[in-house]
């Protein structure tokens, strides 16, 4: 048992519901009761999108459970075969009616229909969301996909974008034109847009693209070994990645590799001289694995940041993330606990936070300005606007997102020349927010003495009031490297020299 | 005097029912803990259910309170379905752990969901051990929000029926007004029936613990939500009466709501006029103003809160709206019976849903506006038309008079907003 208030990932059905409200053509026949239906809203209401997700409950009430549960089953599922007239079905149980054990599968398969049924085991109370996605997609792609003739031209199949996904909408649009560029086809889009016929013909193509490893490695993987289709293992998010997604291509395909760069604005927006202001903030990355991964790199070689921590909510991505925070000189924080990610934010005390709805939540009340890189996201993430992530546009957009949060260039020099100007005062914020976007810092600077890391350093007041004539985007960070310079020598108190002789040391 | 006027062409109390029982899309109980956790200050509600039911706590509340809400889940594991006896320790360890780290909480409801249920973990006895445990300072109590008891608002009930049988015993005659209202309305409210010289008036639920509601043979009490019939129940069987009326929605329920209580106390004609004329006339001119824009137009309800029937009964007779289908999850006719007799003879009652049949007929009857739950909404919008959430009606202040302009524009909006907008060319 664990106590959980805010929660990364819904259960495993939810995935399921994630790849069925992705495609056409797929029905969803859920054991599950009434309340479970408000999945529905997180696709109508968090998405926008226009249509029901594809999903019959059971909705079976207590007084089914003594009777007959598993004929409600069969009702519903006939039913909604009779009426929606899908290509297929997918049949499962949600986290109660795994208890009372049904057997969706068997009662579907007694049912005798003409089209595909294809059963879920999607353990509840084991695995989540990211998990239900990734295992429903192969179980349909193992059940549906038949031998094909590869395509004359190269092409190839992208998998994993599903509804609910962070900007997936757009980066298949952006990564159709990439390899449209390069001169390769795309053969199937999956599960996104696809309908069972669809999945029937991936193995027509060359090669998959594997857009989202949480929600597609596994099916990429059966494709590989069923159909000898090899996958991309880069994702191409930020300028380095896609350059290498490109050579990847090229390497799998045998093709020359020819792309116009001209639409590629992050490597000069970043050289440009404005951007000498982002040069080492600090930044604490946290997400789904596969955009950490990326933000990582694009953070440290693409932005000039200083990357202070990093993790990921889901365990399946657990390695690659330690092995890469490793690469950083960090270690990685793997939990699904929002408690955990934000004692670990205060700890560290960022000047940005690259995550998402948590760690926005987090950066709201510690007065740190946040981007969100990563599901989950609420309404306000999913834009009307085209804002994709991978190749030269989503570099392009994540520049701008990385950047917004923050006080820009000659605004900070300003904000410190005349920081005791009552209307420019620095708990006013950025200019280009609204007037209470980024407010400082619920005064943890009042509580002297401080603690960190067991030895207790005390702040003399004049420090501390010193302290609070830094602008509140830099006083964390220089709290903390006074507090570390102060305890390396030895010091017990802080004064105004010891805040000055450590600035001196951390100068860069 | 105040009575209002039965409909020329009958009323709906003794139409026929359309019984349903396929398909629901409601949400469950758990969701009333949204609002509850707000207005007890001193609770804390601990469902023990599955990452499905921290889920749903965390999307129906939308945006997420980010100030340590006094909600959580503990979330049943592997380890925990294999045996009892542990599932019951592990849930003695999580409560003394939060308990701990909340001292300010005073009243612990442990929420049973489908999962508990289903494996039979009895929360009663948990509450009862873990009462004795943290007995004074914390009293702990147990109720059922889950999807296979309880729809939407019948968590609300179901908490504050848990709460009757620990009520203190009184001879007092004293009004119990039930039904969790927002603060601002609370208020409202108490102060007119402070004018009418009606009390003492005691709330159920209190704002925290300490409050003096007590219950007993002398007591009579009034609802202010149509989704009580448990509490309804317990409370009479501590031996309360209730006092039917129509709910005080709109100038003209809440003008029979307060009149009933009124009634009872003996208010005179003079006193009851000189209190509710002023703010009567004022709800009626607001209620105009916002509703300019529903006469004449129809509406459709699908079956979510409850609140179904005295909303439609509002919508019909102060807002000039025609009502097609009137759909509520329950009825009760003790609780919905006054407003089922105010609501004009016509529209199809339905009790219970078939979600797929019921969106055929509503897709019939093309409704000017539709009232329906979440997952639907825009769907429908989709398809052209017009909806109302439902859950907007019980997260927004929309009891007695000075809300009553506010519950017309709450319906009005989606329609005023379809007018404003125009996107084909100019031409
Ligand atoms: S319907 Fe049952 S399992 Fe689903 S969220 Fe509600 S209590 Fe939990």
């Amino acid at each position: 048992m664990k106590l959980t208030v805010w929660t990364y990932e819904g259960p495993p059905h939810v995935g399921a519901m994630r790849v069925a409200t992705a495609m056409r053509g797929l029905h969803y026949v859920l054991h599950a009761p009434q309340g479970d239906t408000y999945a529905d809203l997180l696709f109508t209401m968090i998405e926008r999108r226009n249509h029901r997700p594809p999903v019959t409950y059971t909705t079976f009430q207590a007084r089914d459970l003594g009777s007959d549960t598993a004929t409600l089953f069969k009702d519903a599922c006939a039913s909604a075969v009779a009426r929606f007239q899908p290509q297929a079905i997918i049949v499962g149980a949600s986290c109660t009616a795994e208890l009372i054990q049904d057997d969706p599968g068997g009662l579907s398969e007694a049912l005798g229909l003409d089209i595909p049924v294809i059963p879920l085991e999607l353990p509840s109370y084991q695995r989540k969301e990211n998990f239900g996605a990734d295992e429903t997609f192969y179980q349909i792609v193992k059940a549906l996909a038949k031998e094909t003739p590869r395509t004359a031209r190269p092409t190839c199949n992208i998998l994993g974008p599903t509804a609910l996904g962070f900007r997936h909408r757009d980066d298949v649009e952006e990564l159709t034109g990439l390899l449209s560029d390069l001169g390769i086809g795309v053969n199937v889009v999956a599960p996104l847009g696809a309908s069972p016929a669809d999945i029937v013909r991936l193995p027509a193509a060359h090669f998959n693209v594997l857009l989202s490893p949480e929600t597609g490695e596994t099916a990429a993987r059966w494709l590989e070994k069923t159909y000898g289709q090899p996958f991309t293992k880069v994702v191409p998010i930020g300028v380095g990645a896609t350059r290498d997604f490109i050579a990847e291509v090229g390497d799998i395909t045998g093709l020359p590799m020819k792309i116009d760069e001209s639409r590629l604005r992050l490597p000069w927006w970043s050289r440009s001289v404005d951007s000498t202001y982002l040069t080492g903030k600090r930044v604490f990355i946290f997400g789904d694995g596969t955009h950490v991964a990326a933000h990582a790199r694009i953070a440290r070689d693409e932005m000039g940041f200083e990357v202070v921590g990093m993790g990921c909510y889901n365990r399946e991505m657990a390695r690659p993330v330690r092995a890469l925070a490793k690469q950083y000189g960090l270690e990685a924080l793997i939990t699904d606990d929002y408690l955990a990610v934000e004692a670990e934010i205060e700890r560290l005390a960022p000047e940005m936070i690259l995550g998402t709805q948590m760690e926005r939540h987090i950066g709201k009340r510690l007065g740190i300005p946040c981007a969100v890189i990563s599901a989950p996201v609420h309404v306000q993430d999913y834009p009307a606007r085209y804002s994709p992530q991978v190749g030269y546009e989503g570099a392009n957009v994540i520049f701008d997102t990385l950047v917004h949060p923050l006080v820009m260039g000659l605004e900070e020099h300003l904000l410190t020349m005349f920081r005791e100007d009552f209307e420019f005062h620095d708990a006013a914020g950025a200019s280009h927010h609204g007037a209470a976007a980024v407010r400082p810092a619920p005064q943890p600077e009042e509580q002297a003495p401080t603690s960190s890391g067991g030895s207790v350093v005390i702040w003399l007041a004049d420090a501390e009031k010193e302290l609070r004539k830094i602008p509140f985007f830099v006083r964390g960070k220089a709290r903390r490297n006074t507090e570390v310079f102060a305890q390396g020598k030895g010091l017990q108190e802080i004064s105004i020299d010891t805040l000055y002789e450590a600035k001196a040391h951390y100068a860069r | 005097m105040n009575a209002p006027v039965l409909p020329a062409g009958g009323g709906c109390r003794t139409a026929p029912v359309l019984k349903e029982r396929g398909q629901r899309e409601v949400f469950c109980g758990l969701t009333g803990i949204i609002w509850l956790h707000r207005k007890m200050q001193d609770a804390f509600f601990l469902v023990v259910g599955s990452r499905t039911c921290a889920h749903l706590l965390q999307s129906a509340a939308g945006v997420m309170i980010f100030a340590e809400p006094r909600f959580g889940t503990a979330i049943l594991e592997e380890t925990d379905l294999a045996g009892m006896a542990d599932a019951h320790t592990e849930l003695d360890r999580e409560v003394d752990r939060l308990l701990a780290r909340r001292p300010d909480i005073r009243q612990l409801f442990l929420v049973g969901s489908c999962p508990s249920e289903v494996i039979k973990l009895d929360l009663h006895r948990a509450a009862e051990r873990l009462s004795v445990r943290h007995a004074p300072h914390v009293r702990v109590l147990n109720y059922s929000g889950s999807g296979i008891e309880t729809t939407f608002t019948q968590g609300e009930d179901a908490c504050l029926a848990a709460m009757v049988p620990v009520l203190a015993e009184t001879q007092a005659r004293e009004l119990l007004v039930v039904g969790a209202l927002p603060d601002v309305v609370e208020d409202q409210m108490l102060s007119l029936l402070a004018a009418l010289g009606v009390g003492p008036v005691r709330l159920l639920p209190a704002r925290r613990i300490d409050a003096t509601t007590g219950v007993g043979p002398n007591t009579v009490f009034a609802l202010t939500q149509p989704f009580l019939g448990d509490t309804h129940a317990a409370l009479e069987r501590r031996g309360a009466r209730h006092i039917p009326a129509p709910f005080p929605f709109g100038e003209e329920g809440t003008t029979a709501w307060l009149s009933a209580i009124a009634a009872e106390f003996g208010v005179d004609a003079a006193t009851f006029a000189a209190v509710t004329d002023a703010p009567r006339a004022r709800a009626r001119k607001a209620v105009e103003q916002a509703s300019t824009a529903l006469s004449g137009k129809s509406v459709f309800f699908f079956p979510d809160s409850q609140l179904e029937i005295p909303l439609a009964r509002f919508l019909t007779r102060e807002c000039g709206m025609t009502a097609i289908e009137v759909g509520s999850p329950y009825i009760h006719d003790a609780l919905h019976g006054p407003d089922l007799d105010l609501l004009p003879a016509g529209p199809q009652i339905s009790e219970g849903q078939d979600v797929e049949r019921q969106l055929d007929r509503a897709r019939a009857a093309r409704p000017d506006l539709t009232v329906c739950g979440l997952g639907l909404a825009n769907p429908l919008e989709a398809e052209g038309l017009s909806t109302k959430w439902a859950i907007e009606l019980v997260f927004t202040p929309v009891h007695f008079y000075e809300q009553a302009g506010d519950l017309a524009g709450l319906f009005s909006r989606p329609l005023r907003r379809k007018s404003l907008l125009h996107l084909e060319a100019a031409e």
